[in-house]
């Protein structure tokens, strides 16, 4: 069935072509310029300090990543999953994925303190870190999805490598999140932190922020390149959006509730949760009302399948909840401070057993919006030269067959049945 | 990092073996090397001139890693005994260039990245001498 | 030419004769007493708080005249360190005074770190905390620095391997491969790390500090290698509250390991298992 969509690149002619060219050349020399003035002159301009170690530029690139591996599984979904539906939507999906792959890690890189030794970082490795076998996670998902790529878009020598590739695919992915999210999971002294559920909570944050990020950059090419995009794509992913929120919300409950009813880690979660600062109210307003509750309504609500207002507005507010979700966890879980001596009253010369401070400053929002930049601009000079998005995403392209009415047939009429009994 | 900079000394080399072939000598700029203390550095000039920067990491590895801190190749040897003093008396730091590196390292136009880290003086406060194991080393 | 010890216990050790051969704490020395010149006021100094030392080591009963030719001979400058040595200090918090921070001053001295007046960002390899039991009263004050863990959190997430663990017990930082990823940091239990905010000014040729680089206490290992004291205990002995003990904790005879064996110590976090090199007596 998907021989038959035309795929076709960009034009890349247009004014809003160049436009939107010019602003991304912008971000990247902000960043950039961002980045520089910090490694001039050391970190200490920017709100990091010895206390909160990792900052703004962390959560970028983090949501970067999380969104990277989680774009990708629309190409899964359709390989692995065997949904033809999303098949034209594939090579977009891993096209994504390398591009907000390379977003994030640009970021995570300039913010080294010594990014200079990159090579450093890529050729001496110690096995027990992390960290390290997510370099290797990285630079693989990189090569992996360009061969996923080749043998989605080459058909004469590339198609027969397409399942394997596939599975290898969705396999790496799995591995990488589990990877990015055992970078906190794997931190023992972390109360807010050290716990296995890191890995599954952050695969299902990616699930959600990678089908968002993906929506708003598909919707909006279409619109910008006159492409249709018809009701059976969008209520498609607005279902399949709503299924991984929801499983999102579910980690986020039993990860606060294992805090919670562990003694030793109340103390933490209270000062997140119920603390009456900046980190609970991300965390209730941003992350759970506007970030999960609303989008959940906007998504499942019946009435509003494949509603594309509906679907834009909700995919934005997991992007925003996403963005102070990941906030709460990185920048909360460091400002609460270490437990040295449980039971004794505890002051110091130094910043022992006081909350952590942390404003972020522009450089660092620079830096990281610099890696949206760098996001956007691969997306859209790859799009120009090879064929990713089919020429149209109407129902009759993407469902020719009128399958997706069937299958809705068959749930009506189980639902029926069960009505029945 | 170190091929390049060892291709570049010998490229230095081997131009100022032909400078004076195809100039008079005298013509070209040549970096005036500043003489360190004692008589002689603890390994042949030449030697020393394309193999310093390997020696030094060596030693850097050696110290670090394995506590071993002989002080014939190290770095704190060769700051002390190649101190160039400036004009109040005392010795220039590496932002100076009549800095002993400095004078080799801008003619070649290769920066050494040791003094992001590393003191370019000898310290006030340089430690009390070695023992006996360490003589002739 | 002096005969006196000048090895690492020269402190602690009864007063060598002139002549002796070897430290009577350790045993080494006599294979660099011979030319090792030490300045006149240091031997004296050094007699006194010896002297000073002996009669308090008596009335402790610590027959530390047993520990003759224990811990491992000096280390000859051309020989690595020894995995039989497991560097490690005692801090007695009964003799560590509030108001001190001599400690904490002779290491910013002796390693210059010394900051831009930025607490939030200037390094800190040692700090001094107070600890106070709220149902009791009972109030202590204590240095913090690196614990010297043998299984350290820091090495083990460090991606390029920069943090490591030297064969004696000291964790150190190779800076010549240190990215600045700061992941040590959130790995470390006690805070021990700083991140080079700013240009350093102030380097010591024995202490190589740029900026971008994670950094934190060396167990003064340069000092350790030339089996001279660390820089805190020797300042802290020198001002006569001698908190500070430092040693051979794999060597049953060291005065270290004697004074842990007779009286109650504690580590910081030990539900943690990191097996800190780093004592607290009297917590």
């Amino acid at each position: 069935m998907y021989t038959n969509v035309a795929y076709r690149e960009i034009e890349g002619r247009s004014p809003q072509y160049f436009i939107l060219l010019a602003a991304v050349s912008v971000f990247i020399a902000l960043g950039l310029g961002a980045a520089y003035y910090m490694e001039h002159n050391g970190h200490h301009v920017t709100g990091m300090s010895n206390q909160i170690v990792w900052g703004m530029p962390h959560v970028f690139a983090i949501f970067l990543i999380l969104a990277a591996s989680g774009a990708l599984n629309i190409a899964s979904v359709a390989s692995v999953f065997e949904r033809t539906m999303y098949k034209p939507l594939a090579r977009m999906s891993g096209l994504v994925a390398i591009a907000s792959l390379a977003g994030g890690l640009t970021v995570l890189v300039l913010d080294l303190g010594r990014p200079d030794r990159l090579v450093v970082a890529m050729t001496t490795y110690n096995f027990k870190s992390i960290f390290a076998w997510n370099v290797f996670l990285y630079t693989g998902l990189f090569g992996i999805v360009a061969f996923y790529l080749w043998s989605m878009m080459d058909s004469r020598y590339g198609m027969r490598f397409y399942k394997s590739a596939a599975f290898a695919t969705f396999i790496w992915r799995l591995a990488l999140t589990t990877g990015t999210g055992s970078i906190f999971g794997f931190l023992v002294a972390r109360d807010a932190y050290n716990s296995a559920i890191m890995a599954p909570l952050f695969i299902a944050m990616s699930f959600a922020f990678g089908k968002a990020v993906f929506i708003l950059i598909l919707i909006s090419t279409c619109h910008l390149t006159g492409r249709s995009l018809g009701r059976v794509v969008l209520f498609r992913l607005q279902r399949l959006m709503g299924i991984v929120l929801a499983a999102t919300g579910y980690f986020v409950v039993v990860q606060h509730l294992t805090n919670l009813y562990m003694a030793e880690r109340q103390m933490v979660e209270m000062f997140v949760l119920f603390g009456g600062n900046v980190y609970s109210f991300l965390f209730w307003v941003l992350q759970i009302i506007i970030g999960t509750i609303a989008p959940l309504i906007l998504l499942l609500y019946p009435r509003l399948g494949g509603n594309l207002g509906a679907i834009v507005l909700a995919s934005i507010l997991v992007v925003i909840g996403g963005f102070a979700q990941i906030y709460t966890i990185i920048i909360g879980g460091q400002a609460f401070p270490l437990s040295l001596f449980p039971g004794l009253d505890v002051s110091s010369t130094a910043f022992d057993a006081t909350i952590g401070h942390y404003i972020p400053t522009l450089p660092e929002v620079l830096l990281g919006c610099s890696g949206i930049a760098v996001m956007v601009g691969i997306i859209v000079i790859a799009m120009t030269v090879l064929r990713f998005l089919p020429l149209s995403l109407s129902d009759s392209v993407v469902d020719p067959d009128h399958l997706h009415a069937i299958l809705d047939q068959e749930d009506g009429a189980a639902e029926e049945e069960v009505g029945k009994k | 990092m170190t091929g390049v900079c060892r291709l570049l000394v010998v490229l230095w080399v081997m131009i100022g073996c032909m400078a004076p072939a195809v100039t008079k000598a005298g013509d070209e700029p040549e970096p005036l090397i500043p003489k360190g203390k004692g008589e002689r550095c603890v390994e042949e000039t030449g030697y020393m001139r394309r193999n310093h920067m390997e020696l030094l990491k060596h030693q850097r590895d050696e110290t670090l890693y394995k506590g071993i801190r002989t002080k014939r190749h190290s770095l704190q040897e060769c700051i002390a005994c190649h101190t160039v003093l400036g004009s109040n008396g005392r010795p220039v730091t590496i932002a100076s260039p009549e800095h002993f590196c400095n004078v080799c390292h801008a003619y070649v136009a290769v920066t050494p990245d040791c003094f992001m880290c590393h003191a370019s003086t000898p310290g006030p406060s340089d430690p009390l001498p070695f023992g006996d194991s360490n003589k002739g080393k | 030419m002096s005969t006196h010890c000048t090895c690492i216990h020269a402190e602690t050790c009864q007063a060598g004769p002139i002549g002796a051969r070897s430290c009577n704490t350790c045993g080494h020395g006599s294979d660099r007493t011979s030319d090792t010149p030490v300045p006149v006021e240091t031997v004296s100094r050094r007699c006194a708080i010896t002297g000073a030392l002996s009669a308090l080591v008596v009335s402790h009963g610590v027959l530390l005249l047993l520990s003759n030719n224990n811990v491992a001979a000096a280390k000859p400058a051309d020989q690595p360190v020894s995995r039989t040595i497991r560097w490690g200090l005692l801090v007695d918090v009964t003799k560590c005074a509030e108001g001190c921070s001599s400690c904490v001053d002779a290491c910013r001295e002796e390693h210059g770190w010394t900051g831009f007046g930025r607490p939030a960002t200037d390094p800190q390899w040692i700090r001094k905390l107070f600890l106070k039991d709220r149902a009791t009263g009972y109030a202590v004050s204590l240095p913090l620095m690196c614990q010297h863990c043998e299984f350290p959190p820091c090495v083990d997430v460090c991606p390029t391997g920069a943090s490591f663990r030297r064969a004696d017990g000291i964790v150190l930082v190779d800076r010549h491969i240190c990215i600045g990823c700061r992941y040590c940091m959130m790995a470390c239990p006690y805070n021990a790390r700083s991140f080079v905010h700013e240009t350093p000014n102030n380097q010591q040729p024995h202490t190589p500090r740029g900026k971008g680089c994670v950094e934190s206490c060396t167990l003064c290992a340069h000092r350790i290698d030339r089996d001279r004291p660390l820089a805190c205990v020797e300042r802290c002995t020198e001002i006569g509250h001698q908190a500070l003990l430092f040693g051979n904790l794999n060597d049953p005879r060291s005065e270290i390991s004697q004074r842990l064996t007779i009286y109650t110590s504690v580590r910081v976090r030990p539900d943690l298992r990191t097996n800190p090199g780093v004592y607290y007596q009297g917590l």
